[in-house]
């Protein structure tokens, strides 16, 4: 675009491209600063959408860019298909959305370093550091994209959930990501030798997918947030190939947040980050029994008796969790709880960290279904409440009530902390069945005195209590 | 000071800002952040369009392109899924 303009501007266009990418980052920095509160955080989005849009139009004077042919079709392409993929999505599809769109940010970020390399006729004249970068970012941006697609396709299913693994498999994984920096060491060396070059593509591929396999379906959110810090990171280093500070600094943001966000979501589950990509947890009901085994019984009950009992208490609490948005019973929990209300009783929702699939997800998919927002408690919020409640009514939750986190010093989620539900006069589980969930233990809290089972589709029993509760 | 040393400096300074930035946002936004997060990532097209729109090889170029594509599916879907969540969750403050 640099022709159209008269030679008096184009002497001081580098810097004025420079100082417009220094107002982009910091639209970035204050959009992300206002994501910290509800109020503000759709002006905090926008703003963050003003500072990519800046960095684009900004980006399209640099001097090198001469043709725009390719450009454009590539803008109009890929922005119909994200307008529609983001419109069309359901809110209880965001994690796989998150994953798709991550997978996409990765391979961009491998292809630009790629097409820099493939451009230059002279492939001598990069400097080592430039090779180096080049080689990092295709190994991380091509790793983000298969592991991406990997989590995309346990999320959908169409990879087994479960943790697929072999003896060894985390031995190869950590041989081949240190093979992984040799030889891109060797590619700094020789930067003619193509057949390292695919080498390096090619085994940073497969390294995507051996290194997310082994991860159960359950730890998939984990492992999403760290391939969005890795994406801001392969985002970073091709800044690093071409030397430009607003693909170095977002990058490094975006890097950053995923790391904060990662070691937030483990510490909900208590576990290591280590022990999530290593430890092959979770998954279709591995795992051993621990505290099962002898006579316990299950009291059960019933959509006529339940909207009874809860018709007439004073305080109700709903711990919402995965099985609830797979249902897609958010709606009608919005329908028993506001018939709930206009019998004067109290009506809260606990929400844990980890309720839904990812970190907030929750509060996302009860947002939709309406849900006043201020009905939404945080569990350090809901925790010392749960004394003072008649009846708590646990849908589709499991491990975030489990008592064992706090009584089985051996058990798999011990010390995790959860939703103290134990607490209140009653608690009603909503459940398919007895079967254990994603931690694969079993859960006292069913067979305990004050705790009443409702088998069934969430759903389905939701619906029923609702019908029930107009003849109360 | 080398370039590769300067740039160093803004990565790891940059890093720190998003330490800061990142560690205040309650739970409740986790999600709409980690898109948000994941749509800045698309920053990655200001390169794809330098390399799509430079001279140099019609491969490379071509690469370029498949880069863009990429990147803006990232940005475009990234910043209007957020918004779609953001705007169900501010509706809720107004009613209040």
């Amino acid at each position: 675009m640099t022709q159209f303009l008269p030679e008096s501007v184009l002497a001081w266009l580098p810097d004025a491209i420079q100082l417009l990418y220094l107002v982009a980052t910091a639209f970035f920095i204050r959009g992300i600063k206002l994501l910290n509160s509800p109020a503000t955080a759709r002006k905090g989005n926008q703003l963050a959408a003003i500072g990519m849009l800046i960095g684009m139009v900004v980006t399209l004077f640099d001097k090198h860019i001469v043709s725009f042919e390719l450009i454009v079709a590539g803008l109009v392409i890929g922005g119909l298909v994200g307008a529609v993929a983001a419109k069309k999505v359901a809110m209880t599809a965001m994690p796989e959305m998150v994953a798709i769109f991550n997978g996409f940010g990765g391979a961009a970020s491998a292809l630009v370093a790629w097409g820099e390399f493939a451009r230059t006729p002279d492939v001598t004249s990069f400097d080592t550091t430039g090779l180096i970068t080049i080689g990092l970012s295709i190994f991380i941006g091509a790793l983000t994209f298969t592991g991406s697609f990997i989590a995309f396709g346990k999320l959908k299913g169409f990879i087994s959930g479960g943790a697929i693994t072999f003896p060894g498999l985390n031995i190869i994984n950590i041989g081949s990501m240190i093979a992984m920096l040799v030889l891109i060491g060797i590619f700094a060396f020789d930067p003619t030798n193509m057949t390292i070059f695919w080498i390096i593509m090619g085994v940073s591929l497969l390294i995507g997918v051996t290194s997310v396999i082994p991860i159960g379906g359950a730890d998939m959110p984990v492992v999403i947030s760290l391939l969005n810090s890795y994406s801001g990171i392969a985002a970073s280093m091709a800044g690093f190939v071409l030397q430009n500070n607003l693909l170095i600094v977002s990058g490094a943001l975006v890097g950053a947040a995923g790391l904060i966000l990662t070691n937030i979501m483990c510490k909900a589950m208590n576990r290591s980050l280590t022990n999530v990509i290593f430890g092959s947890f979770g998954g279709d009901g591995a795992g051993g029994g621990s505290g099962a085994g002898g006579d316990k019984t299950v009291r059960e009950t019933s959509a006529e008796d339940l909207a009874i009992q809860i018709a007439y208490a004073s305080k109700v609490v709903i711990v919402p969790g995965y099985g609830l948005a797979v249902a897609q019973a958010q709606h009608v929990v919005k329908e028993v709880a506001a018939k709930l209300e206009s019998r004067g009783v109290q009506v809260k929702y606990g929400i844990h960290p980890v309720a839904g699939r990812m970190p907030g997800h929750m509060n996302v998919l009860l947002a939709e279904a309406d849900v006043p927002y201020d009905q939404l408690k945080d569990m350090d919020e809901i925790n010392p409440e749960f004394a003072s409640t008649d009846v708590v009514l646990i849908i589709g939750a499991n491990d975030v009530v489990n008592p064992l986190a706090k009584t089985d010093p051996g058990g798999p989620i011990y010390g995790m902390p959860i939703l103290n539900v134990d607490e209140a006069k009653r608690t009603i589980v909503f459940k398919r069945s007895l079967s254990v969930g994603y931690a694969g233990i079993d859960n006292p809290l069913f067979y305990a005195e004050k705790n009443q089972m409702f088998f069934g589709d969430a759903k389905k029993s939701l619906q029923a209590l609702n019908e029930a509760l107009n003849d109360v | 000071m080398s370039a590769l040393i300067f740039s160093l400096f803004i990565f790891v300074l940059a890093s720190f800002i998003g330490f800061e930035l990142i560690a205040k946002v309650p739970p409740t936004l986790h999600t709409p952040l980690m898109s948000g997060a994941n749509a800045i990532s698309g920053i990655t097209i200001v390169g794809a369009l330098i390399v799509a729109g430079s001279t140099g090889s019609e491969f490379g170029k071509w690469i370029g392109f498949v880069a863009i594509i990429f990147a803006t599916i990232n940005v475009v879907g990234g910043f209007m899924v957020t918004d779609r969540m953001l705007e169900m969750f501010k509706k809720k403050e107004d009613d209040k």
